[in-house]
């Protein structure tokens, strides 16, 4: 984030002032942003008066780059350069997208482009060139950021985007590099029903344990949580990321097609424009059976046929049921991970514009035994909710004392004999967590140990999504089975995975930060943002002293804040050492020497450390309220 | 962090029977004093802080909160491993009724059974409550290690052969 920081030289100053954050909902059909303003989140519109972005981009004849209503429009003129549901092909190769035939667009395995070899994801040729899911979804953040930063009046400190929380470490990391790629500063990548289930709590003011049945534009959730004195605690989260509004909109349009070939003898195959023209109509069809028995279906394609047919909502029900029931799968498995029974629950939030058919109401209200809550509008609250959470982790003061408390969705582990998997942290484990296992060695004398981190529950190892493999060696030479390696797990709030192995005899060490293959690589990003710039290139030694002068703003401020509250926590010598540090660290900001700020930093933080464990001591025993925990070693 | 102890972490007495209520409404208090999303403009040496604390306090609540976990727990913080390899007796009637159990899984299994699965379930989630009764009784009243370890070994094993029977029921939906 290092180019971002510099941007924005107001984050170290005053912490008292209001910092602006957004919360980006970049949905599969429709985006949002939102803030909080004077104490409420509000979703923020366009001049139009449009909260809602259509998450579509056109790259237009002229070289512009337009998303949102306009490009929507011309999606049947002009489909193979009008993107729109990018979300399901992020952080996915071509061989994930399982109905290309039906999609408009001209796929590229990024693999076959040598200069892209590293990349495994898949790639759309359109007239401004090859555009990968990322660079797609990075031009509508772009649109939702200069919305955002127009109507604040500045620019923005950062922004919590929100992901499904059945999205897995690939898809994360490309909606995060999509951020970076927007000059967006990602405080959190929040799951959107932990999201709609904060919106939701606040504004009923909710205590009790809630389902929040999300189903998007293209992918399904369905997380159980607790509420309980602003804690929202996840107990159980499932899904699918890869059904959504979308499919219901696919299966008309194959009833459609069914429908023209039984009375047409010779039925021509379908033009790009003609697949696209009627899959809108087919979503059209399904937003007007919400309300009304049937829908009429008339059009003309370009090979002159006439497309006139009828579809009844029995039939829309009839045709779609399999996709209500898919539904209900992970339901009854974050029910059953949660260990709760129906009774449990008192209620059921409903989430995603594909919620507001009448089919899918029904079906949770048969499975839950009762009547869904919707006083909260499906399509913004999964915003709302990630506005109050960046509001918060921006550092503004909040009325709203809430602390969230989030699961992993799928298991992490690591590959054994046998193409096996070894599960380290189990899904649904609450965050942060650190982990660690045994392993040991296979042969006599085996001196290295390559370690393949995997995500899924599958027990096989080519059923799970791979996210790094890494080598320990320098093992001591020992008999099979007699070398001890701790391999260790450690996942942080933010939801990133790092994996560190250690040989327990030897104290051999190697250690990975987990980036899965499907992102991009910092360079690419690196050279992605520089292509954007049209000034010249930045003075790198500038541009250092700028980071290094940000962060010491950034721990003296800290440092300060501390010991004005709690400096009775430690000795006046202590004290009086951490201030010299202080004013020394000062004083090396006037001057040029970026490094030498970095080591006074590196200083100052060390000479803290003692300080820190004990406010967080004296935190601790204030929360438990008066038990006193002096004596248990952190 | 391997001198932290569970109990006095949560000011909770070290005893099986635990106030589950008190368990929760701390871990809430803690995590609310300590989650690292209260220090995003802390120095470095307070998140570290946080995060470790953020952590055990995880760990801590994932093992009090179940019953198989927090008996296995005390028994180390007595000294004994109650899954070690010197630890592997068990009753000849619990080896029986073991194997009953795991031919009733492959039974129900390989004739996609899922009522059976549940109902299986629903058993050994009975046995399992009437052993945490026994070990409240063998831990905190009589302080009996030796027998609370062999009760424990059986809970552990309950536990994992319902893990099993879920896993079992989700293959088949």
């Amino acid at each position: 984030m290092a180019l971002l920081q510099i941007s924005e030289p107001g984050m170290s100053a005053a912490p008292h002032q209001h910092r602006l954050a957004v919360g980006i909902d970049l949905g599969t059909t429709n985006s949002l942003v939102a803030t909080v303003r004077s104490g409420m989140s509000t979703v923020l519109q366009d001049d139009f008066g449009h909260a809602l972005l259509p998450s579509v981009v056109r790259y237009a004849p002229s070289g512009d780059v337009i998303v949102g209503h306009e490009a929507q429009a011309q999606q049947s003129s002009d489909p193979v350069n009008t993107i729109a549901s990018v979300k399901r092909f992020m952080g996915r190769s071509l061989n994930d997208i399982t109905d290309k035939a039906h999609i408009p667009y001209r796929f590229v395995d990024a693999s076959s482009d040598s200069t892209n070899a590293t990349k495994r994801s898949l790639q759309l040729q359109t007239r401004a060139g090859l555009k990968s899911p990322v660079e797609i979804s990075a031009d509508i953040l772009k649109t939702l950021k200069a919305r955002a930063e127009k109507s604040l009046g500045g620019e923005l400190v950062g922004a919590v985007i929100t992901v499904p929380a059945y999205f897995d470490d690939a898809q994360r990391q490309a909606t995060k590099d999509a951020a970076r790629l927007a000059g967006l500063n990602v405080l959190r990548l929040l799951n959107e029903p932990t999201a709609a289930a904060v919106a939701y709590g606040l504004d009923n003011a909710s205590e009790g344990t809630f389902v929040i049945y999300d189903l998007g534009g293209g992918t399904f959730d369905v997380s159980i949580l607790r509420l309980s004195k602003g804690v929202f605690e996840v107990l159980a989260t499932n899904g699918d990321s890869a059904l959504g509004g979308d499919d219901f909109d696919h299966r008309i349009y194959c009833w459609i097609l069914d429908k023209v070939r039984e009375s047409s003898e010779n039925f021509a195959p379908l033009s790009e424009e003609d697949t696209r023209l009627l899959l809108t109509k087919a979503r059209q069809a399904k937003e007007w059976l919400t309300d009304n028995y049937e829908a009429q279906i008339v059009c003309k394609l370009s090979t002159g046929t006439l497309v006139d047919v009828t579809l009844t909502a029995p039939q829309l029900v009839e045709i779609t049921q399999h996709l209500v029931t898919k539904t209900l799968s992970p339901t009854r498995k974050a029910m059953r991970d949660a260990n709760l029974a129906i009774e449990d629950i008192d209620g059921v939030v409903l989430v995603g514009g594909a919620t507001r058919m009448p089919q899918i109401r029904q079906a949770v209200e048969d499975y839950f035994k009762q009547e869904p809550l919707t006083n909260l509008d499906p399509d913004k609250v999964v915003a709302l909710g990630a506005a109050i959470q960046a509001n918060i982790l921006a550092g503004n003061k909040s009325d709203d004392d809430l602390l969230l408390l989030d699961v992993t969705p799928l298991s992490l582990g690591l590959e054994t004999m046998g193409g096996l998997v070894e599960k380290v942290i189990h899904r649904n484990s609450t965050l942060p967590i650190a982990r660690a296992q045994e392993f040991t060695t296979y042969k006599d004398g085996q001196t290295a140990m390559s370690i393949h981190v995997v995500q899924g529950e599958r027990e096989l190892v080519t059923d799970c999504r791979s996210l790094a493999r890494f080598e320990l060696r320098g093992i001591p030479p020992m008999a099979a089975g007699a070398a001890r390696i701790r391999v260790t797990f450690t996942v942080d709030a933010d939801g990133l995975l790092s994996v560190s192995a250690r040989e327990q005899s030897t104290g051999v060490e190697a250690h990975i930060e987990v980036k899965p293959s499907y992102g991009l690589s910092e360079d690419e990003i690196t050279s992605m943002l520089k292509a954007s710039f049209t000034s010249a290139e930045e003075d790198k030694k500038a541009r250092m002293l700028a980071e290094a002068r940000v962060s010491a703003g950034a721990i003296i401020s800290s440092v300060s804040a501390a010991l004005a509250a709690d400096g009775n926590l430690i000795s006046d010598a202590e004290k009086n050492a951490i201030e010299a540090e202080i004013r020394r660290l000062e004083s090396l900001t006037q001057a040029q020497d970026a490094d030498a700020i970095n080591k006074a930093v590196d200083t100052l933080n060390h000479a803290t450390e003692a300080f820190a464990a004990a406010r967080m001591n004296a935190s601790v025993s204030r929360a438990l309220s008066g038990k006193n925990l002096d004596d248990i070693k952190l | 962090m391997a001198s932290n102890n569970y109990f006095q972490l949560f000011a909770l007495p070290e005893q099986f029977d635990i106030d589950v209520k008190a368990l929760e409404s701390n871990y809430r208090k803690i995590q609310s004093a300590s989650h690292p999303d209260r220090f995003v403009s802390a120095s470095p040496a307070e998140k570290l802080q946080s995060m470790q604390l953020a952590t055990s306090a995880n760990e801590a609540y994932s093992t009090l909160k179940k019953p198989a976990l927090r008996a296995k727990y005390l028994l180390e913080l007595h000294g004994i491993n109650a899954i070690a390899e010197t630890n592997t007796a068990m009753p000849a009637d619990f080896l029986m009724q073991q194997m009953e159990w795991r031919e009733r899984l492959e039974d129900a299994k390989a004739a996609k059974n899922i009522a059976e699965l549940e109902s299986l379930a629903n058993t050994l989630q009975a046995d399992a409550k009437a052993l945490q009764a026994e070990l409240i009784d063998l831990f905190d009243i009589k302080k009996d290690f030796a027998n609370a370890t062999d009760e424990t070994r059986k809970l552990i094993f309950i536990d994992k052969v319902s893990a099993d029977i879920h896993h079992a029921i989700e293959q088949l939906e």
